[in-house]
């Protein structure tokens, strides 16, 4: 078993959770970066926030990998933005993952859990 | 609101992304640290703070780190004019590539361009490639730099003797002594060549046979590749018909290659010969432009010439050339001296014992020498060399020629191209970088042509020996092409390419980018310095093509001169048969006799004119001279050339009898000697005055008194040995008196039958006196027409060059004179719109072109004169500078000049005023 200091788990479990965070977000309506990142803090109620440093990285490789598509959208009386939108292939992705997570959790809550009941 | 892009920009520099890709990164962050900006003004942050807080977020995280893997760096961008110092070829592929991409998007001009460096260089490495051949090659076997030829060097006053062979150098007593005494070569060979009959009777076919000493071959180091070769035991004295080497060709000709060959048998001149081996393929002896079919040794030659006479055991009998291999450390110029210090102990040894004293003394001072012989000996290089270099010398202007016309081609396009020009400037790029760009769209240029060249060259260099080739003589010639065949072409496209580019590509090269990016269309075409550059092109074009159609006139006249020439005897309608009467072994007594027969059975043959036999067919080559003398006058020893015919000679020839009879049943064996003497001889022997009745004396050699011969005709003067020579003095003698008659006869035969008809005829005539004899035919005239080979050869390539050089110089003149009126439009409009009428824009434009087709006359008839003296010994009946000549070249360039740049002017001339000023 390997040792991971607790820093670079942290930031590995965020990564990893965050891409399927993102790619949830995008399941039912394309949305611009901001509004994204937004909505991670917002739901999490301000637990998952990402600055723009690490986060837009995030946004390329999803789309580098064809699990999401951005596209420059202008809107009358405003300035274009780049919108994102899941892509067949992530929308295969999200769904392997959501299982993958869901088992995790419940694991998890169960070990965990029942130690606490 | 702060300029995050700028932020944005500093922070991605280091990842050099692709500047479309790095815009749009820009773009996404900033409109999200703008949100996040006013997000956190709103929430009532000051702006400093939110400033501070956004500008910490973007450089929080690792932004640079892990863009890095996802997003590639833009490919390098070409930066023109970069110079690639470590490595001045880089991008030179780039640059091929791309002239070659702009090649296929005009492939007109490609195709001309290609064609006309096709054409010049395949005609020039043609040329060279039969030079390389004939002059330059060495000889296919071992160390031929080792080899040295040793002829009598010097001799004086001439040889008395008879001359057989091409190579005539030795007799055999002097080949023997020479062997026997030289100390230069650790090996020396003879050979002599000579056609022999292979057929038994009937029409003779004839194989080219080579006398060979026993050493011959081992002196070459030649290996054979079946049985054996002749060796010294082969070549002994008085060895009779014994054996032979047959050539690789040969024994696939006539034995298909079977290697039952060894032991057959090969008759030559109805001897037969058993054949021991083979040689090589590729091996034909040591004289260039000769293949030998069967080699003897020198010790048969008496028996397969029988009764005729043996040039061996004749004294005077010329015929034998020596080649000796070096040995290690001598230099030819060693070994003259030796062959020096030997030669009086040698020609004192071998002194013919039958020469006069005055034959004596000359012979005594002779010497031989040794001659470097490791490209081979060749009469056909000392007929064909010089012709070849004036050859190759106008094939290279020809190429001059087409390079000039491609110079002005290009700078046509370059002048087209000089806003590209100017942008790459513009750009960055450096001027020497450009002139490498041009210049590796003309080395693309010059390299396809010249690959077609090469190819071209094959074909042409091909037809060039078939040319030369006639029934008789069949050149034998080494065609491949070697590596100086190759270094020559491949130099000769890198000149091209620097002759025609390198102009275009330098004036590109300074090109003014701002003005010419200012300029307007029209204004970037013009450039007075520009077009000076393309008219004096096109004045060295006429003036070159000025040179090549005088060459091209003044040979295909010399060629009329000869063809037309009167050479006083009529040329046509005369078949010639020679037959050899030696199978038959007549005794001398009743040769002439039996000769006189078949002269009548022949005159009997129906469509027969007339006919007679002649000891020697004029301008064929063969001839015979004696000395004379006329008693009591100053006339002594006095050279002149003889000739023995029958009775009806002259009217056969066509030949005037002047004055006097001709010969008849009067002159007899038993009547005194009598001759028919030409003009000439009158001439200058007799003063002019009337030759009827007199004597002459011919000197006999061995001390003997002279003949005495009595003049009883004269005839007009005719040509003897060829017809450029001056009219000499020839006297002809009787057949009927002939006391040591041989047994070969001549006979010319005139008829108004086609010749070709007349053939099976007179053979079956031959063949019912007796079917022994040999026969071979020839037409008079084909005989004479192929001794003009050089000439013809001459007159038509020389035509052809000349023509194309003028169709070259003409399309450039075309070219030029149209771009000056392009450029003139508006002038000509404003012209036109002042009144000047269509014929005076037509003298205009055409007063232009007469200005540089003048100055292109002047300079080419200074150069014509010039390069005409170089040409002075192949022109006959006409000098170089024959002003005659000159006005024709002049004038016919003038007028398809006239042609060329009247199209021109005519569309200048139609040009409506209003629509080329309203294009101002």
């Amino acid at each position: 078993m390997t040792y991971m200091a607790p820093k670079v788990f942290d930031r590995e479990l965020k990564k990893g959770s965050a891409e399927l965070l993102i790619l949830s977000l995008l399941e039912h309506r394309p949305r611009h970066g901001y509004e994204i990142s937004k909505l991670i803090e917002a739901r999490s109620e301000g637990v998952l926030r990402f600055n723009v440093a690490s986060f837009y990285p995030l946004l390329y490789r999803l789309e580098q990998r064809g699990f999401i598509e951005g596209r420059w959208v202008e809107k009358a009386g405003q300035r274009r933005r780049r919108y994102y939108r899941l892509t067949p292939q992530g929308r295969k992705m999200l769904k392997e993952q959501r299982s993958i997570w869901r088992d995790f959790v419940n694991a998890m809550n169960q070990i965990t859990g029942a130690e606490h009941a | 609101m702060p300029d995050w892009g700028k932020e944005i920009r500093a922070l991605l520099e280091g990842l050099r992304l692709d500047p479309t890709r790095e815009g749009e990164i820009v773009e996404e962050l900033s409109q999200h640290l703008n949100d996040r900006y006013e997000e956190l003004l709103a929430a009532g942050t000051s702006a400093g703070q939110a400033h501070r807080s956004v500008m910490e977020e973007l450089n929080s995280g690792r932004l640079t780190a892990e863009l890095q893997p996802l997003l590639h760096p833009a490919p390098q961008p070409i930066v023109l004019g970069q110079d690639e110092r470590a490595n001045p070829l880089a991008g030179l592929w780039r640059d091929l590539r791309y002239g070659a991409r702009l090649l296929r998007l005009n492939p007109g001009f490609a195709l001309v361009a290609i064609l006309s460096l096709a054409l010049g260089i395949g005609a020039n490495a043609a040329i060279f490639q039969l030079l390389d051949a004939v002059r330059l090659r060495t000889l296919p076997v071992r160390d031929p730099q080792e080899l040295a030829n040793i002829p009598v060097v010097y001799h004086p006053n001439g040889r008395t003797g008879s001359f057989s062979s091409p190579n005539p150098q030795l007799t055999n007593a002097l080949w023997e002594r020479l062997r026997d005494q030289q100390q230069g070569f650790s090996s020396i060979g003879a050979w002599s060549a000579q056609k022999l009959n292979l057929s038994q009777g009937g029409e003779a076919r004839y194989a080219n046979a080579l006398w060979v000493s026993g050493s011959f071959f081992a002196t070459l180091g030649t290996h054979p590749i079946l049985g054996r070769l002749i060796s010294p035991a082969d070549d002994q004295p008085g060895c009779g018909s014994s054996e032979a080497v047959i050539s690789d060709s040969f024994w696939q000709r006539e034995f298909g290659g079977g290697a039952s060959v060894l032991g057959q048998k090969v008759t030559l001149e109805g001897h037969p010969f058993e054949i021991i081996g083979v040689t090589p393929a590729g091996f034909f002896g040591v004289e260039v432009g000769r293949n030998f079919d069967v080699a003897l040794p020198v010790c048969a030659e008496p028996t397969v010439m029988g009764e005729r006479e043996s040039a061996l055991r004749n004294p005077q009998g010329w015929w034998l050339a020596a080649i000796g291999r070096l040995k290690p450390g001598w230099t030819v110029e060693r070994a003259s001296a030796q062959l020096a210090a030997i030669s009086p102990g040698i020609f004192e040894a071998t002194l013919p014992a039958e020469y006069d004293p005055t034959d004596r003394k000359n012979y005594l001072q002779f010497k031989l020498g040794a001659l470097p012989a490791a490209s081979g000996i060749s009469e056909l290089r000392k007929e064909y060399e010089n012709p070849l270099w004036l050859l190759m010398g106008i094939s290279g202007l020809v190429l001059l020629i087409a390079c000039a016309n491609l110079a002005n081609l290009m700078v046509a396009r370059a002048t087209a191209r000089q806003r590209e020009m100017a942008v790459r400037l513009a750009l960055g790029a450096s001027r020497g970088r450009l002139v490498r760009q041009l210049l590796a769209e003309s080395l693309l240029l010059a390299v396809v042509g010249a690959l077609c060249g090469v190819g071209l060259a094959q074909a042409l260099s091909r037809l060039l020996v078939s040319f030369l080739s006639t029934q008789n003589t069949h050149l034998f010639i080494d065609l491949t092409p070697d590596w100086r065949v190759l270094v020559f072409t491949a130099g000769l496209a890198i000149l091209t390419c620097l002759l025609f580019g390198l102009t275009p590509a330098i004036q590109a090269a300074g090109t003014a980018p701002g003005e010419a990016m200012k300029a307007t269309g029209r204004a970037t075409t013009a450039g007075r310095e520009r077009f000076a550059v393309r008219r004096g092109l096109v004045v060295s074009q006429v003036a070159l093509s000025l040179v090549l159609l005088v060459g091209a006139l003044l040979f295909v006249r010399t060629l009329r001169n000869l063809v037309t020439l009167d050479a006083g005897f009529q040329r046509d309608h005369i078949l010639i048969n020679d037959v050899d009467l030696s199978p038959l072994r007549i005794p001398v007594a009743n040769r002439v006799a039996y000769k006189q027969e078949l002269l009548a059975r022949t005159r009997a043959i129906p469509g027969v004119i007339s006919a007679a036999t002649a000891r020697v067919v004029p301008v064929s080559g063969n001839g015979w001279n004696d000395n004379i003398s006329i008693p009591g006058t100053t006339v002594q020893r006095k050279i002149a050339d003889f000739n023995r015919v029958s009775p009806g000679y002259f009217r056969t020839v066509g030949t005037p009898l002047l004055a006097g009879r001709d010969f008849d049943d009067r002159d007899t064996a038993a009547s005194p000697q009598v001759a028919i003497v030409t003009e000439k001889f009158v001439k200058k022997f007799l003063a002019g005055s009337n030759p009827i009745g007199r004597t002459f004396g011919v000197v006999q050699q061995g001390g003997k008194p002279d003949r005495i011969y009595q003049i009883v005709g004269l005839v007009r003067d005719t040509k003897y040995n060829d017809l450029r020579e001056e009219f000499m003095p020839i006297v002809f003698v009787a057949e009927a008196q002939d006391d040591s008659p041989d047994l070969e006869a001549q006979f010319m035969i005139r008829s108004d039958a086609p010749l070709t008809d007349l053939i099976p005829a007179v053979k079956r005539t031959i063949a019912e006196v007796n079917p022994a004899m040999v026969l071979n035919f020839s037409v008079f005239d084909t005989m004479i027409r192929e001794g003009l080979l050089r000439e013809r050869l001459m007159a038509t390539l020389s035509g052809f060059f000349g023509f194309l050089a003028a169709i070259l110089a003409m399309i450039g003149l075309y070219g030029v004179i149209s771009y000056m009126v392009a450029r003139r439009r508006n002038e000509i409009g404003i012209r036109m719109a002042l009144g000047a009428d269509r014929s005076s824009i037509v003298a205009l434009i055409m007063q232009e072109a007469g200005t540089l087709l003048g100055i292109g006359l002047t300079i080419g008839t200074v150069l014509a004169l010039i390069a005409g003296s170089t040409a002075s010994a192949l022109l006959f009946g006409l000098r170089p500078s024959d002003p005659w000549t000159l006005t024709m070249a002049a004038l016919s360039l003038a007028a398809v000049a006239a042609a060329a740049s009247f199209l021109p002017a005519r569309r200048a001339a139609t040009l409506d005023p209003m629509q080329a000023l309203r294009e101002e």
